[in-house]
């Protein structure tokens, strides 16, 4: 059992994420009506049966109305923080999750076939006073919450992962290379995000993210980056295109790792500490190989890298803010602050299908890039110190 | 000028001179300092910012930033900060309140640690603002009229990465890691409010800004900076390096405070090699051994620029020396305090060397900008020379006790 893995049974005790009893009755939700939810999940429709909560408990009955496993999620309006979820849920079955959540703008998701972003809808938790009281929680509550989050944030990072880098390779072995072109950022996105996580595993991390230069005279190179290069072959000179053996062995060796690293997720716990140097080591991933444009030498998509990797970051800091408002809110503040100020410059760069490529950036937006991860990562190096 | 702590060594004698001007000049004979290194740190705070009349250090760090907020609270914040770790940084101590190895394991220390152990080595932080720092922060009216981009000069191949900037930080010591130090702390504190532009490293002083100080000689093996004002000659110092309170209307702020100019000034030092002894003493105007000018004896006779051996002039129409004189432009003199620098070499094998001129003014206008026209359009030695990098910053007086640099612009 996975479960027997966790440390202190952190995520049984967080009452944010309620989650997978199928028993909790409406007491846990406050009594009160207007924090209560149903939702219809079918193969292709997620009915809540609100879109607006006062601030609290709130609970949402899922019951799976589809043919396919499903489940819900309350998301952060950023689509990416996940505040709670119930996973697993089987055609006919009915489950609840129950979460407190303060006032602001959410999306809740359910993801029949537990792919995909799912299918979302906007939900908005309005200020109330008594739901503020519902929400004071002690500095331990507050950090099992932030853990709880960064595991569900993790766990649904890699799941996607791996259903794109499946994609991926069988578009790529099918010799459909304008396709997997195109998925080959979107699905790193997903590796980037955690790519922290990722590279805790020393053995996998090699052998999925090496990069030519990383590699020592003899060593076999496997991983994107070998399959990147075959992609963009103009970029490589004299390089001789795989042949579609060598492309199913490579392409075969990548999903195997990323299915081996999911695997090995679901059985991962974090600390505290270790959710806050994992996001200054996200932003310290930025510094070092996004903005100097050395992560992508062949498709120079590093600003899909560079984005995935300041999503992480930020997920990770969003998580603890509550912690550091109270021990160091200036610190919280100036954070908030310049997460912004770097994601306005990274909006810039945007395109219809994702992000300018890091060849066709001027020296000075380099530099002004440079210049906000400088501005974030200084105070960044302080999050930790300001939550153990 | 900065009090200078003395230690128990006792006295220095003079420790501040001042000097000529003039571009490439030359010095005494013998080879290095008079200076006694009794005076081991200079106070941060004083009447003017130390730095420029102190007894030039033997290394430079000379780094410009650009602002990234145009928030003018963050900016003064950052001033109070730059003023607090610079009054440390030069007593000798760290960066930070806490320093290098005191601080909760769990933090990044709040100083870098590489100058742990080293004395103060007469480390002075000089602060100044360029001309966009105005535009920057809608201080336009507080901009004196001399403070703008310097003009084109003929020679110049300007690089745009290692000209100008928003603010500047010249950081001079005699033990390199120490000037370093400082400005690498400086460009940590500022991170997220400026950052930096570009920076230069200066090895070996070319000008002595004290009489108690010998003349050193730039990489074309003459004496430089011979004829330079010093901080021995107040009334010249008021008159051609301080700024006066009514010098400009809109800069009542820079009253005791100067202009510096920065120019890294780029040397054909292999092909300089090759000229015969005779031409180089000709393009310079000097002897290289003594440093006299042609016809004189010793390094600090006047030249005579009327000199004439034979039916041509003893000092030539085109030597260095009488380009820049003063004598030929009004009596204008400037408080030079240059660097030689040597960035490794080009992709051809030559070495990337030469000059980072640095010269304090109290008006660029009369006192730099015609000599530099004068000396791009007829000095023999440009045929050796390209300025890459430009710039010019308004330096502010000195920060006086509860003060942060720069105050009175920000008020």
């Amino acid at each position: 059992m996975r479960t027997t893995l966790l440390l202190t049974g952190v995520l049984l005790a967080a009452p944010v994420l309620a989650g997978c009893t199928d028993n909790a009755t409406g007491s846990d939700a406050a009594g009160s009506d207007d924090r209560s939810f149903t939702v219809a999940a079918s193969d292709d429709a997620c009915d809540v049966s609100g879109s607006q909560a006062p601030s609290g408990a709130l609970r949402f009955d899922v019951t799976n109305t589809g043919s396919q496993i499903t489940e819900f999620y309350l998301l952060a309006d950023d689509g990416l923080r996940i505040i709670g979820e119930v996973e697993n849920i089987g055609p006919g079955v009915s489950r609840s999750l129950t979460i407190k959540a303060p006032a602001g703008d959410y999306l809740t998701a359910c993801k029949p076939g537990m792919r995909g972003d799912g299918i979302r809808a906007a939900f908005t938790v309005t200020a109330s006073d008594d739901g503020e009281q519902q929400l004071s929680a002690s500095d331990q509550q507050r950090v099992d919450e932030a853990l709880a989050g960064y595991r569900l944030y993790v766990r649904d990072q890699s799941a996607q992962l791996l259903d794109k880098t499946a994609r991926f390779v069988a578009l790529y072995k099918a010799g459909q290379d304008d396709r997997a072109r195109a998925l080959y950022p979107e699905a790193r996105t997903h590796w980037e995000r955690i790519e922290t996580v990722a590279e805790s595993f020393g053995d996998l991390d090699p052998l999925m993210d090496a990069r030519e230069a990383d590699l020592e005279p003899g060593e076999d190179w496997t991983g994107w980056h070998r399959l990147e290069k075959d992609l963009w072959p103009a970029e490589a000179g004299a390089y001789r295109a795989m042949t579609p053996a060598q492309r199913a062995t490579y392409a075969d060796d990548l999903l195997a790792n990323t299915r081996t690293l999911d695997d090995r997720i679901q059985d991962l716990d974090y600390t505290v500490d270790a959710v806050a140097n994992g996001s200054r080591g996200l932003l310290e991933e930025v510094a070092s190989g996004k903005v100097t444009g050395e992560e992508e030498t062949w498709s120079h998509t590093d600003l899909w890298d560079f984005q995935a990797n300041v999503d992480g970051a930020r997920v990770a800091f969003e998580g603890l803010e509550p912690i550091v408002a109270d021990h160091d809110p200036a610190l919280a503040e100036q954070l908030t602050t310049r997460f912004e100020q770097l994601q306005v410059l990274l909006d810039a760069q945007r395109t219809a299908d994702g992000f300018r490529l890091y060849t066709d950036l001027t020296q000075p937006e380099v530099k002004a890039l440079a210049d906000a991860v400088n501005a974030l990562s200084e105070p960044l190096s302080h999050l930790t110190a300001a939550i153990v | 000028m900065a009090a200078a702590r003395i230690s128990r060594r006792g006295l220095l004698g003079g420790g501040v001179a001042a000097g000529l001007a003039g571009g490439f000049a030359a010095g005494r004979a013998s080879a290095d300092d008079t200076v006694t290194p009794a005076v081991t740190s200079y106070a941060f705070r004083g009447e003017h910012q130390a730095g420029i009349v102190t007894p030039a250090q033997d290394r430079l760090h000379f780094a410009a930033f650009d602002l990234t907020t145009d928030d003018r609270d963050e900016v003064v914040a950052l001033l109070q900060d730059w003023t607090a770790a610079a009054e440390r940084l030069t007593r000798g101590d760290g960066a930070g309140e806490v320093g290098p190895v005191d601080g909760a394991p769990e933090l990044p220390p709040d100083d870098t640690g590489e100058a742990i152990g080293l004395p103060p080595s007469r480390l002075t932080i000089t602060f100044g603002f360029g001309p966009t720092f105005f535009d920057r922060l809608a201080l336009a009216d507080r901009r004196p009229a001399a403070l703008r981009r310097l003009p084109h000069f003929p020679a110049d191949v300007l690089r745009p990465e290692i000209s100008d900037g928003d603010l500047c930080v010249q950081a001079c010591a005699d033990d390199p890691q120490v000037a370093f130090h400082a400005v690498r702390n400086l460009t940590r504190i500022a991170f997220g409010r400026a950052s930096m532009r570009w920076s230069q490293l200066g090895f070996g002083r070319t000008s002595s800004t004290s009489t108690t100080q010998d003349t050193p000689r730039n990489l074309f093996g003459f004496k430089d900076g011979t004829a330079n004002v010093k901080a021995e000659q107040p009334e010249v110092l008021d008159a051609h390096v301080w700024v006066g309170a009514d010098d400009d209307p809109a800069g009542g702020w820079l009253a005791g405070g100067s202009y510096l100019v920065a120019r890294r000034i780029s040397m054909s030092i292999e092909t300089w090699d090759r000229q015969p002894l005779v031409d180089q003493e000709a393009i310079v105007g000097r002897t290289k051994g003594e440093g006299a000018p042609l016809g004189g004896t010793a390094e600090h006779d006047e030249p005579d620029l009327g000199a004439v051996t034979g039916l041509a002039p003893t000092i030539p129409v085109d030597a260095h020396v009488r380009v820049v004189h003063p004598s030929q432009h009004g009596g204008a003199q400037m408080l030079r305090r240059g660097y030689n620098f040597v960035d490794g070499s080009t992709p051809l094998g030559a070495l990337d060397a030469g000059l980072f001129f640095l010269a304090f003014v109290r008006d660029p206008d009369t006192q730099f900008i015609p000599v530099q026209q004068a000396m791009a359009s007829t000095d023999a030695m440009m045929e050796y020379l390209e300025v890459t990098g430009s710039a010019l910053f308004a330096v502010p007086p000195g920060v006086g006790p509860g003060e942060y640099v720069g105050q009175g612009l920000l008020v």
